[in-house]
């Protein structure tokens, strides 16, 4: 089974997000690998794990995916490829969909996975794009994915807790909600000693036309409302929860 | 003219509330870009959900197979009522939406705007509103309607109810599938609590950072006489069952307080929690979106405050 795991990097929400001229300074931002993509990453190494599957962590080269791609390497995929050309932060969804769609058809996946969303999705989920430019079975908000020969089972979550079993023919994508177990973590020296013994290979590409939509601008959202805040001491806190919920009489006895 | 269509979900046999909220915004805009409005609907119960709904036209898929959603029939069934000429398809933001929101935009070279929250006409031009970057930022984008998908969060306007009749179509479906369904696993209530039915819920996020730390919010919970709920963090990492998730792809809770300790207020979690009646929230991100929602917030260590919390409640009823 050949497996590939699509990945990207998203601004780091634990930094404040300020918006200059109705964007993003992507280029001063830093940015971390995708929470899902990870999920899927753990997923298709699990997978690996389970049935022997040859697993390769493809990026587009945006900026600095190089430690994304070698902490993928340094937790257990096979290959780590990066798709080259003149791409900038700025790059969409869709431009992005169409890089990865043209490269998983050339090399013939058996399954790709990626997450199931990731926080800068404005114009559309990866999972569904490429697996529509595929025009390849795919499902979404997926979980406990497991092989067999040439056919794939899954979780697939409905809401409210409901969810269905699927098995589908391959070659299939499934847009990964959580994996089996949380992500495995690699220590710094690992990666590093990866880096110096392992290479990512590069696939050179570019950007074709794609379908757009027009961003008028990026804002902080205006709150319909916003909470009256006690501030950080835990004492006074502890007293305003208390006292609320006695004028509400929420409290036992 | 092609129409607005709403891809509408069926729960129990009726059409879900987050799809009437698309159809009351679809007649909105329609009136306005003068579009007919459309629906579809899928299963054998579709064609009695439908009949009467504020709409022109109706497509009915009625396979038996698609009485539960089932994600390749679903999107082969929406590209053939899309034979049908259509400029816009609203989806809510559902594992429907996911699946097909940005498949179908693919494979029609349609445009596509996710996690819309509203959408309204500027001149002769659609302009949806979306959250991105976790709810911190919201982005105004302007919608072709030569061919569009958007899809909605649930809640984001409510649906105004109104009634009419209109013209039914039936659609076929596929018959050969390489997806087949083998079970539906009902939702786990059974097993262990039912957070919908509490009165107070105690919410723990990320901000709980170890399992071993439940602890004390299984205390403060007992204290309050409520039960522990999470975010979808927690159960991902495996501390706490499915059946306490609140959110989206969880629960919907609307207990009468809602306790959220260190959740950052993802729209996915909001769409769970925000008509609870009294929201406190306690995160140490003063920017969290859960502070958007809540009534009370405070920036408070969530870690030390529990256990301060429950011996105050403890204390007080002793």
């Amino acid at each position: 089974m050949k497996i590939a795991v699509l990945m990207k990097d998203v601004p780091d929400l634990v930094e404040d997000l300020e918006v200059e001229d109705g964007a993003l300074p992507l280029d001063e931002m830093s940015f971390v690998p995708s929470e899902w993509d990870d999920q899927a990453l753990e997923e298709a190494l699990l997978i690996k794990e389970e049935d022997g599957a040859d697993v390769t962590a493809v990026a587009v080269d945006t900026g600095d995916v190089d430690t994304m791609l070698y902490t993928a390497l340094a937790k257990g995929v096979d290959r780590a490829v990066k798709i080259v050309g003149d791409f900038s932060r700025s790059l969409t969804n869709r431009q992005r969909a169409q890089l990865l769609a043209r490269y998983c058809q050339n090399e013939r996946f058996d399954l790709i996975l990626t997450g199931v969303q990731a926080i800068d999705d404005l114009d559309g989920q990866i999972a569904g794009l490429v697996a529509g430019l595929m025009g390849i079975g795919h499902a979404s908000v997926v979980r406990d994915v497991h092989v067999a020969q040439d056919r794939v089972r899954f979780v697939q979550e409905y809401s409210g807790g409901k969810m269905a079993e699927f098995d589908l023919a391959c070659p299939a994508l499934l847009g990964i909600q959580a994996a089996r177990k949380p992500p495995r973590y690699v220590t710094i020296a690992k990666v590093r000693q990866v880096q110096k013994s392992a290479e990512i290979d590069e696939v050179e590409d570019s950007v074709g036309e794609t379908p757009v939509v027009t961003v008028r601008r990026l804002y902080k959202p205006e709150s319909g409302g916003h909470a009256e805040m006690w501030g950080d001491d835990v004492e006074t806190v502890a007293n305003h929860i208390v006292a609320i919920l006695e004028e509400k009489k929420l409290l036992r006895g | 003219m092609g129409h607005i269509l709403v891809v509408a979900e069926l729960e129990n046999g009726r059409v879900s509330d987050p799809s009437r909220e698309l159809i009351t915004k679809a007649r909105e805009l329609g009136e306005q870009v003068n579009r007919p409005v459309a629906v579809a609907g899928f299963g054998p119960a579709a064609a009695d959900a439908l009949q009467n709904l504020d709409a022109d036209d109706a497509y009915v898929v009625k396979d038996d197979l698609l009485a539960e959603y089932h994600p390749e029939l679903a999107e082969a069934a929406l590209l053939n009522i899309l034979q049908n000429p259509t400029d816009l398809v609203l989806v809510p933001n559902t594992t429907m939406g996911m699946d097909l929101g940005a498949s179908v935009a693919a494979r029609r070279n349609w445009s596509m705007v996710a996690y819309c929250t509203d959408l309204a006409i500027d001149g002769e031009t659609v302009v949806a509103r979306s959250q991105v970057y976790g709810g911190k930022l919201a982005a105004e984008v302007e919608v072709p309607l030569t061919g569009a998908v958007v899809t909605v969060i649930p809640g984001s306007w409510p649906s105004d109810g109104r009634r009419g009749s209109p013209t039914m179509h039936e659609v076929s479906a596929p018959s050969a599938l390489n997806m087949t369904r083998r079970r539906v696993i009902e939702a786990d209530a059974g097993n262990d609590v039912d957070i919908t039915r509490a009165d107070i819920l105690v919410s723990v996020g990320r901000g709980i950072q170890d399992p071993d730390n439940l602890e004390l919010a299984e205390e403060l919970a007992a204290a309050l006489g409520g039960m522990v709920s999470c975010s979808r963090p927690v159960v991902d990492a495996g501390w706490l069952p499915r059946s306490r998730q609140v959110g989206k792809s969880g629960k919907t809770v609307k207990p009468k307080v809602y306790l959220a300790l260190g959740i950052s207020g993802a729209p996915e979690h909001l769409q769970g929690m925000k008509d609870a009646d009294l929201i406190i929230a306690v995160n140490s991100d003063a920017n969290a979106p859960i502070f958007d929602v809540a009534h009370y917030g405070a920036t408070a260590d969530m870690l030390e405050l529990m256990p301060i919390l429950t011996e105050k409640l403890q204390g007080r009823a002793g």
